[in-house]
């Protein structure tokens, strides 16, 4: 189900781990929704010198993960900036139809990161990180319907964009 | 590099025999049982021993009460859609738990948007319903109990007795889901005093495609589907005959081996749990530890999501399954893991591993091998294991 790119970056994904002495972290997701991605970013003479990556989730989450931080590897701020999903989807010949949006979360984090190292280089004091947020909803934080991208209203037993079922699984 | 097929609840490999069956019957049992001429005769004969085979695996008191399907699902939507039907008169409350499969709950789902009402019971942290709890529930309007054999997800096994001893006594009908229990596990239908129960024959190295509804004698239900008498009117549509010859031959072998496949399987899942425990930390095995099917084994791996687990063990040519989200096509984790318990994270990292007579331990030994590393490799990049670790 998985483009052979795909799987080539699952099996040996680029620049993994956290970078401890990072200019700028970038989180998004939540295990609510199945996928969690953090982005760390080294940024010299306003370019990207290093980029790494944790993320929990399926074989897409994954092999976004690592294209994404090939991609953005030695990029200008300005040139990263333009990095979208779509652009990672497509670098990965892409995605199944249902992976496009609850799992293309890589240039979200990335765009994340790169404002955390710029409101830390403009002295802005960041959020202390709470990790129980990720365990649960939080409000304005919502999960994607994979088959629509509409925003999941945890509340209620179908997407109310597509109306496609919520545990329509097997 | 053979298969390791460890996902023998998506299906079931055929037997040999039950292969050959087929094969004999795709080339001798053309004809239509409904056919009043020899190639009907013929038809209508290996149709009758096959339901012969099926009556005896579940110990039906007579051939007649088992009618054929296209799958367990279908079988259930007969059941609970046909007595829904058939006694609106006298109410419209249905009675469920919270860790049914999805064609007992999407039925129900259906049912209620028709103006039925219906009550679903909670399980305990091992999955286990308490039959207390049905008989608070019962009403003078509920019409049908239906509650799982064996849980697919979690291996759970209902107390069904205890519960058709209640709605025996209040006179109400009684729907048992036993696909993943059927052929696994004995099941006496007369025992267990269900009304109506359902099966599907690729959980016992059947084909895919043939289901079985046992309908107790004097039971007042509808058709799902009308049109010819096939199955004494209960179920119209020519039967598919070739299947129903494959179900029949993995019926009798599943009956003749019943007391080997148990003590078989249950060998297997003792080594796996042991093994699991041993090589992989912070990890939760989900369902009763006793009162369990005994080819099933549901883990939690903490921090990692299941998807990406099932990738790495296909990529070394092991086959399991997992209840996430992501490779369902679900929007949310499974209901039955959140039911038992489990938080989203843990209920997105499960997998089922399921097995047969066919699974060696030297397959149990491999599996554990390359889950090992596949645990260890998608931890190293798991931002949840990564926090945990400082």
């Amino acid at each position: 189900m998985y483009s052979k790119v795909v799987m080539d970056h699952f099996k040996t994904p680029r620049n993994v781990g956290e970078m401890k002495d990072a200019d700028g972290v970038g989180e998004v997701g939540n295990p609510v929704c199945g996928d969690m991605m953090n982005i760390y970013i080294k940024v010299e003479d306003d370019r990207i010198k290093d980029i790494s990556f944790l993320t929990f989730g399926c074989g897409a989450a994954i092999a976004v993960s690592s294209m994404l931080t090939d991609i953005a590897k030695g990029k200008t701020i300005e040139e990263a900036k333009k990095i979208t999903n779509k652009s990672v989807a497509e670098a990965l010949e892409g995605l199944p139809k249902n992976k496009l949006h609850c799992s293309n979360l890589g240039a979200d984090a990335l765009q994340l990161a790169i404002k955390d190292y710029e409101d830390r280089k403009a002295g802005k004091v960041r959020p202390p990180s709470r990790p129980e947020d990720r365990h649960e909803h939080t409000h304005g934080e919502s999960c994607k319907c994979p088959y629509c991208n509409g925003d999941v209203n945890s509340g209620l037993e179908f997407c109310s964009h597509c109306g496609k079922e919520m545990n329509d699984s097997n | 590099m053979s298969i390791i097929n460890l996902d023998y609840i998506s299906a079931n490999p055929l037997l040999p025999e039950v292969q050959e069956a087929m094969v004999e019957a795709i080339k001798k049992n053309y004809g239509n049982p409904s056919s009043s001429h020899r190639l009907g005769d013929e038809a209508t004969e290996v149709l009758e021993l096959a339901r012969k085979n099926i009556a005896t695996l579940i110990n039906s008191a007579s051939p007649e009460e088992v009618v054929f399907t296209s799958s367990g699902t279908e079988s259930i939507n007969h059941a609970i859609k046909g007595v829904a039907l058939a006694h609106a008169g006298k109410g419209k409350h249905i009675i469920t738990s919270n860790i049914e499969h999805n064609a007992v709950l999407k039925t129900l789902r259906r049912l209620m948007k028709m103006g039925y009402k219906v009550t679903s019971v909670s399980v305990d942290e091992y999955g286990l319903v308490n039959p207390a709890d049905i008989a608070r529930a019962i009403t003078d309007e509920t019409i049908l109990v239906t509650i799982m054999h064996g849980n697919n997800e979690v291996g759970t096994i209902q107390p069904i007795k205890e519960i058709t001893r209640i709605t025996r006594e209040k006179d109400i009908l009684f729907h048992c889901d036993a696909v993943a229990s059927v052929g696994v596990v004995p099941i006496d239908v007369q025992e267990l005093d269900v009304d109506l129960l359902s099966f599907s024959a690729n959980q016992f190295n059947g084909p895919s495609g043939i289901g079985g509804l046992y309908m107790r004698r004097g039971v007042k239900i509808w058709p799902l589907l009308d049109g010819g008498d096939q199955e004494n009117g209960r179920r119209a549509g020519t039967e598919n005959l070739i299947g129903i010859v494959g179900a029949g031959v993995a019926a009798e072998i599943a009956s003749r081996e019943m007391e080997s496949r148990v003590n078989h399987t249950k060998i297997l899942k003792d080594k796996l749990i042991k093994g699991l425990k041993e090589k992989i930390g912070d990890i939760i095995i989900n369902g009763h530890h006793e009162i369990s099917l005994p080819n099933l084994v549901s883990v939690s791996v903490k921090y990692i999501e299941g998807e990406s687990i099932v990738l790495m063990l296909d990529e070394e040519n092991i086959t399991v399954s997992t209840r996430s989200a992501c490779a369902s096509g679900a929007l949310r984790a499974s209901h039955v893991l959140l039911s038992v318990g489990r938080d989203y994270a843990d209920a997105q990292g499960t997998l089922v591993i399921t097995f047969g007579k066919e699974t060696t331990e030297a397959e149990i030994d491999r599996l554990l091998d390359v889950l090992e590393t596949a645990v260890e490799t998608l931890r190293k990049m798991s931002p949840l294991y990564n926090k945990v670790q400082g």
